[in-house]
């Protein structure tokens, strides 16, 4: 007698077939759940699942909107997925829509073990988790470090910019594509309740995007009000929202000023393999720089430089100068080079590779943090950048 | 057999009182409309019909606290009657308590699955639901007041000689004495339609001997939709007269041959009647004029104003023709 025929069956099923090998958890397995009973004709059995659903999580609006559709099709057919009076804004269904096309996405999209998110071709061994967004799915991964390589964890729903990504400007309400980590750990209590459970500033603007001349700041992974479950897909002034339960348990894998959060557009994933060729020919250029840094052969040491590099104010021309002078005063230098993390940006085609310089020489020794980006340039890894990190 | 005569007797005395009563809360003199009702509850404390009219007059007069307990008490004492469920469900409706008045409705369908009024309210209920639902959806404050259900007591219920069912229904139980010539429902419907129908579980001692003809007419067509509803072909069939004048004019076996293939084939069908007008012409000729509902596992749903014209033959009302519209 209930049945959702017509257009909203075919939606539904179209969501189904999305969902079919419901091996997610959290709600979107619930949800893939109700969608389930609601296409083998079981309205009753959906009804529960998804009141099942919204007693676990009583300000999910999603889950709202289908029970809706459920009750309504006990009074007369149903017209669309989120069957709402006509006198509602579009947009507020169509967000809702496209939060359970994602969600339902993320239930078929599993990570599989052989692929990896093609970033990350190094962890420090300190660095215990890294984090990485997909905008086109608004789905977060954590990947957990084994042995300085990535294995997934856990992934999450997660709201961005009203206006998509790559933040360039001050109120664009994007979110910014690119390697950052967390800076700091702002607790429920120092925040308003819009921020929910908590907020995680990153780094944006990096130095790459300084570079390029891009502004703007604040941009969080945080909660969720109170009065939601979740947010849709896009409506952050470009922060990365999550569920306030998923930012508590993301929240227990970061570390401060450690983390890498590495935001896409749509991740690359590769064959675990090809990410571990990609990083031992990277770590072997690496220390070739290192050796020929050493040996004091600053012609063979600059020859890493790529044509466009630049560190602070200087051009590569200005860097070969001072480079030459400094060396030319000493009589030896050792470098030690450890805690490497190498991290390919998006969007880029040069890879991040940060680490611990001991560097001493005959007449100077320090010990810092360093950052460099490393590009391939004809066949070639040069270094792009290079700084303090 | 003496106690069931003296009962049949205090009955007409009772059914004249209940009778009175319902004409005065029609008029809207409620308070004398109690005061008849409580007459008569003095005299029988459990009768069925009067404390649901008392229920109904309470309702009316929006004291909804005792209206609830005598329905919730009809209920308890009455499980099969669907009507002090139906209009427990108004009640509740009318206080924004849309989950209640479903778990009510729902329970007066369960005692009688083609009850209309039910299902007519049903159907707002969980369309008021999902509108609720829906608000929480998209974050909207509904609580304006013009979104609430008004319980809105039909006015008519109580007809000249009796109460009235606004709606009748299919398989539902035969009320008492009821004047089923009512002159239609308020023209502007309730969005919860109260179901005004005499609750009548009485043991048969209680009912009376004769009943007027339009009763017998709409207690034909009930039956007549019940015998649809339940597939039973042969109790459908023999609700046409042997003249029955079939629709195009083919032969009657030919008729019953596409009757049973239709009725037959579905694994479900539910017919409702709502808003049947009987009109008689003498004491063996009516008519009657509905809308029919019919639903089943292949059609959906189909709404049809339709018109029977029925003939008494040896004490049993038939069927002579079936037509669609008035």
């Amino acid at each position: 007698m209930i049945s959702l025929p017509g257009a909203p069956g075919r939606v539904l099923a179209a969501l189904l077939l999305l969902a079919s090998p419901a091996l997610a958890a959290g709600p979107e397995k619930a949800l893939s759940g109700v969608l389930e009973a609601i296409e083998s004709k079981r309205p009753d059995l959906a009804m529960q699942r998804v009141e099942a659903l919204i007693a676990v999580h009583p300000n999910f609006r999603l889950a709202h909107l289908i029970r809706g559709d459920l009750l309504l099709a006990r009074a007369r057919p149903l017209e669309t997925f989120g069957n709402v009076p006509k006198t509602v804004p579009r947009e507020k269904v169509e967000d809702l829509r496209a939060e359970a096309l994602l969600r339902l996405r993320a239930v078929r999209d599993r990570p599989n073990g052989g692929q990896l998110p093609r970033y990350v071709l190094q962890l420090h061994a300190e660095q215990r988790h890294v984090l990485v967004v997909d905008s086109r799915r608004s789905r977060l991964y954590v990947f957990e470090n084994v042995g300085g390589r990535p294995q997934f964890v856990a992934d999450y729903y997660v709201t961005l910019g009203k206006n998509g990504v790559e933040k360039t400007r001050e109120g664009d309400q994007k979110t910014p594509i690119g390697v950052y980590h967390v800076t700091a750990n702002l607790p429920r209590q120092k925040l308003t309740d819009f921020y929910g459970a908590g907020a995680f500033p990153i780094n944006y603007p990096n130095a790459w995007d300084k570079r390029l001349g891009r502004n703007g700041h604040g941009i969080w992974l945080h909660g969720t009000p109170s009065d939601t479950y979740s947010r849709p897909p896009r409506a952050s002034d470009g922060c990365i929202v999550l569920a306030n339960a998923d930012l508590e348990a993301v929240g227990r894998t970061l570390q401060v000023g450690l983390t890498p959060v590495i935001i896409t557009d749509e991740v690359e994933w590769a064959a675990a393999d090809a990410v571990e060729a990609e990083r031992k020919a990277l770590a072997a250029t690496v220390e070739a720089w290192r050796g020929d840094w050493e040996s004091r052969d600053t012609a063979k040491y600059l020859a890493h430089y790529a044509a466009r590099f630049h560190s602070g104010d200087q051009n590569l021309a200005e860097w070969s100068e001072h480079k030459r002078n400094v060396n030319a005063s000493k009589s030896w230098i050792k470098v030690g080079v450890s805690r490497v993390s190498m991290l390919q940006y998006p969007r880029e085609r040069f890879v991040v590779v940060s680490f611990d310089q001991d560097y001493r020489s005959s007449n100077l020794s320090n010990v810092m943090r360093k950052r460099q980006y490393w590009i391939k340039d004809g066949g070639r890894w040069r270094i792009l950048y290079e700084g303090g990190a | 057999m003496l106690c069931a005569a003296l009962l049949s007797l205090s009955f007409a005395a009772v059914a004249d009182d209940v009778q009175d009563a319902s004409k005065l809360l029609k008029a809207g003199q409620h308070q004398q409309a109690l005061e008849r009702v409580n007459k008569v509850l003095a005299a029988k404390p459990k009768d069925a019909q009067a404390r649901f009219l008392k229920g109904l007059i309470f309702a009316e007069q929006g004291n909804t606290r005792e209206a609830t307990e005598i329905f919730l008490a009809l209920t308890k004492d009455y499980p099969d009657l669907p009507e002090p469920y139906n209009n427990l469900a108004v009640i509740y409706a009318s206080q924004g308590q849309y989950d209640k008045a479903r778990g009510a409705l729902e329970q007066s369908i369960r005692t009688h699955p083609s009850y209309a009024t039910a299902y007519e309210n049903l159907g707002d209920v969980y369309a008021k639901l999902a509108s609720q639902a829906y608000d929480k959806a998209l974050q909207i404050d509904s609580a304006n007041p013009g979104a609430k259900n008004k319980l809105a007591l039909v006015r008519d219920l109580v007809g000249g000689t009796g109460p009235v069912k606004p709606v009748v229904v299919a398989g539902a139980p035969a009320p008492g004495p009821a004047a089923a010539t009512a002159p239609a429902k308020e023209p502007a419907k309730p969005t919860v339609a109260v179901a005004a129908a005499d609750p009548k579980p009485a043991p048969a001692a209680e009912k009376p001997a004769a009943r007027p003809s339009n009763v017998e007419v709409l207690e034909t067509v009930n039956a007549w939709a019940k015998a649809w509803s339940s597939r039973n072909v042969d109790a459908y069939l023999a609700f046409y007269a042997k003249d029955f004048k079939t629709p195009a004019g083919e032969a009657r076996a030919d008729w019953e041959q596409s009757r049973r293939q239709r009725i037959g084939a579905p694994k479900s069908i539910v017919v409702t009647i709502e808003a049947p007008k009987v009109s008689l012409a003498g004491d063996v000729q009516a008519s009657v004029s509905f809308r029919q509902s019919y639903r089943s596992d292949v059609i959906k749903s189909t709404s049809t104003a339709k018109t029977l014209v029925l003939s008494k033959a040896s004490g049993r009302w038939l069927i002579q023709q079936e037509r669609v519209g008035n």
